[in-house]
């Protein structure tokens, strides 16, 4: 469950490239690890974030945790159907729940692609 | 469930299992220079002896007091199926035992509290208390303060002094800069408050009705508050809510309440209780322990901890707040003060204070001298304005029984010369005209 055609962040999220257009979420191992999602909180439209900063958070039914922007830009997109049915976050986490897109400022630097991605989730799961 | 401490044998027990043989060898670590040499305890005494002691030192306090002292807590009638029913062994303990599976009745009684205080703010969310108005203050604060990510905080200076001395302390070593706006005259400045709010407020703080007694309605400034993205607190008296505009009906983003006022006796400052309510958007923020209903397998009703995932047991480092309980015996108080009286009956105590404090006003105010702070309406308590100061008016009342009210010199400088006086359902016309013709007298 790690597509070869994104990138990945070692928090555990994933970005989809498009020109200067990123399309972010949390990946399916993140998704398994944290259980049935109950609320996910995200930033607003026109937000800015720095690479590694931390940007909302999701909810579990086991615990809280922070997710962070992989990279430097403005948000220009929320998936706001996620405000009501968090569990598209279990269901489809590279589809319908996607959770943000960043208009990109500069390179996205320091993301991991599938290969290495895959060897983190790895020595994690061990 | 019974609540009793560690029996000799239990004692016996659970050192054995540890492998030591007594109390003194478990703590052999510590060295006797490292202990404390004393804990200044007397030796103990017989119960009788207790209770003729306790006696002696409770005789003291002088109960027959005729008061008009409010100032954020009032002397109101308690019925007495309060005591009655929250001194069964089941609720009649200090600790508040949260697990589902032991403690269904508890956890109903916390849901039936939130509902009831939500209901009576017109709020949509509550939690299970917290422990007195002030800290409810301070947790709304930082609610705001988390959910905007700013740190500027607008407080009115007709918010009751006591709790903005308690959000001074508590914020002591927080990056957070209050933005006081005076009183008029002991009203309230809407539309200097109007002109604070920019893009960087995290919060607006308000009181109704404020700490001199004037009523108002914030429609207008949370609508203001709203526009800039800053969350609108207020905090409420719970008695009068019964009757005055909600919270909830003026657009607060969460509404605070001393509870203290519902079936709680003064009893020297506490326990009180902590009102916290909200709007559903805010209750991702909200502090301590929220009761939900749910269903069990098998669809039977069931009351359940909710919203857990940002308490400290869980994530520490990223909690809301460090509260981990609440005031749950004194919620249950309320609970059963406001069921025993009913909507009415809640209506009638209401309206019957702010009755009496009107007469008071007007004897008192007939008195050469005597004038009103405030313009404007109020409830059960209003500011009047003594040719004199105010501090001897009080020594001399207080010392031939009748307590006149709250000196506001003594949080405001240029109100050397103000009292705040409060009536509630238990003062009586007669009161009120011993205590004017005391004044009277004392002014001459």
């Amino acid at each position: 469950m790690i597509p070869e055609d994104l990138l990945y962040s070692k928090s555990h999220e994933w970005v989809m490239v498009e020109g200067d257009i990123a399309t972010v979420g949390i990946t399916h191992f993140a998704q398994e690890q944290l259980g049935d999602m109950t609320f996910i909180e995200l930033p607003e439209v026109g937000d800015t974030f720095e690479a590694g900063s931390e940007m909302g958070s999701v909810e579990s039914v086991k615990a809280a945790s922070e997710i962070y922007a992989p990279v430097t830009g403005e948000i220009v997109e929320v998936n706001e159907a996620l405000e009501d049915a968090p569990e598209m976050v279990n269901e489809e986490p590279y589809g319908d729940g996607w959770m943000l897109k960043f208009k990109i400022k500069g390179e996205p630097e320091g993301l991991l692609d599938a290969e290495a991605y895959t060897a983190v989730v790895e020595s994690e799961a061990h | 469930m019974p609540y009793v401490p560690h029996t000799e044998d239990e004692v016996r027990e659970m050192l054995a299992t540890i492998g030591v043989d007594s109390v003194e060898a478990l703590f052999a670590e510590i060295t006797e220079d490292m202990r404390p040499q004393s804990f200044e305890l007397p030796e103990g005494l017989s119960e009788m002896e207790v209770l003729t002691k306790l006696e002696a030192m409770a005789n003291k306090n002088a109960t027959d007091r005729v008061s008009f002292l409010g100032a954020g807590f009032y002397d109101h009638y308690i019925p007495a199926a309060v005591d009655a029913l929250t001194m069964r062994g089941e609720f009649y303990t200090a600790y508040t035992p949260y697990q589902p599976e032991a403690s269904q009745g508890t956890l109903q009684a916390i849901f039936e509290y939130q509902t009831a205080v939500t209901r009576l703010l017109g709020m949509e969310c509550s939690n299970a208390s917290v422990y007195d108005g002030g800290t409810a203050l301070y947790e709304a604060l930082m609610m705001a303060v988390r959910k905007t990510k700013r740190r500027k905080v607008i407080v009115s200076e007709a918010l009751n002094p006591i709790y903005r001395t308690m959000l001074e302390s508590y914020t002591s070593n927080l990056d957070i800069e209050f933005v006081t706006i005076p009183h008029k005259n002991g009203m309230t400045d809407i539309d200097g408050l109007m002109a604070a709010i920019d893009d960087s407020t995290a919060a607006l703080l308000v009181q109704n009705p404020n700490f001199f007694g004037s009523i108002n309605d914030f429609t207008a400034l949370f609508a203001a508050a709203k526009e800039k993205k800053a969350v609108s607190i207020i905090s409420s008296y719970p008695v009068l809510q019964t009757l005055l505009k909600t919270p909830g009906a003026m657009g607060a983003d969460i509404a605070v309440a001393e509870g203290q006022s519902l079936g709680l006796p003064l009893s020297f400052g506490g326990p009180y209780l902590g009102i916290m309510t909200c709007t559903k958007k805010m209750v991702r923020q909200m502090p301590g322990r929220i009761v939900g209903r749910t269903e069990d397998s098998k669809g039977r009703t069931g009351y359940v901890l909710t919203l857990q995932a940002r308490e400290q047991h869980i994530r520490r480092q990223k909690a809301t707040s460090n509260i981990c309980s609440n005031q749950s015996l004194c919620a249950l108080r309320a609970l059963v003060h406001m069921c025993a009286l009913g909507e009415l009956g809640m209506k009638r105590a209401a309206r019957v204070s702010i009755e009496r404090a009107h007469i008071c006003a007007e004897r008192l105010t007939a008195i050469e001298g005597v004038e009103m702070l405030t313009s404007g309406p109020f409830g059960n308590e209003f500011a009047i304005k003594l040719p004199v100061n105010t501090f001897d008016v009080i020594a001399k009342l207080t010392a031939r029984g009748y307590v006149p009210g709250f000196p506001l010199g003594k949080y405001y400088d240029d109100l050397e010369d103000g009292l705040l006086v409060a009536c509630t359902e238990k003062t009586s016309e007669e009161q009120i005209g011993i205590f004017a013709e005391m004044l009277r007298g004392a002014l001459k």
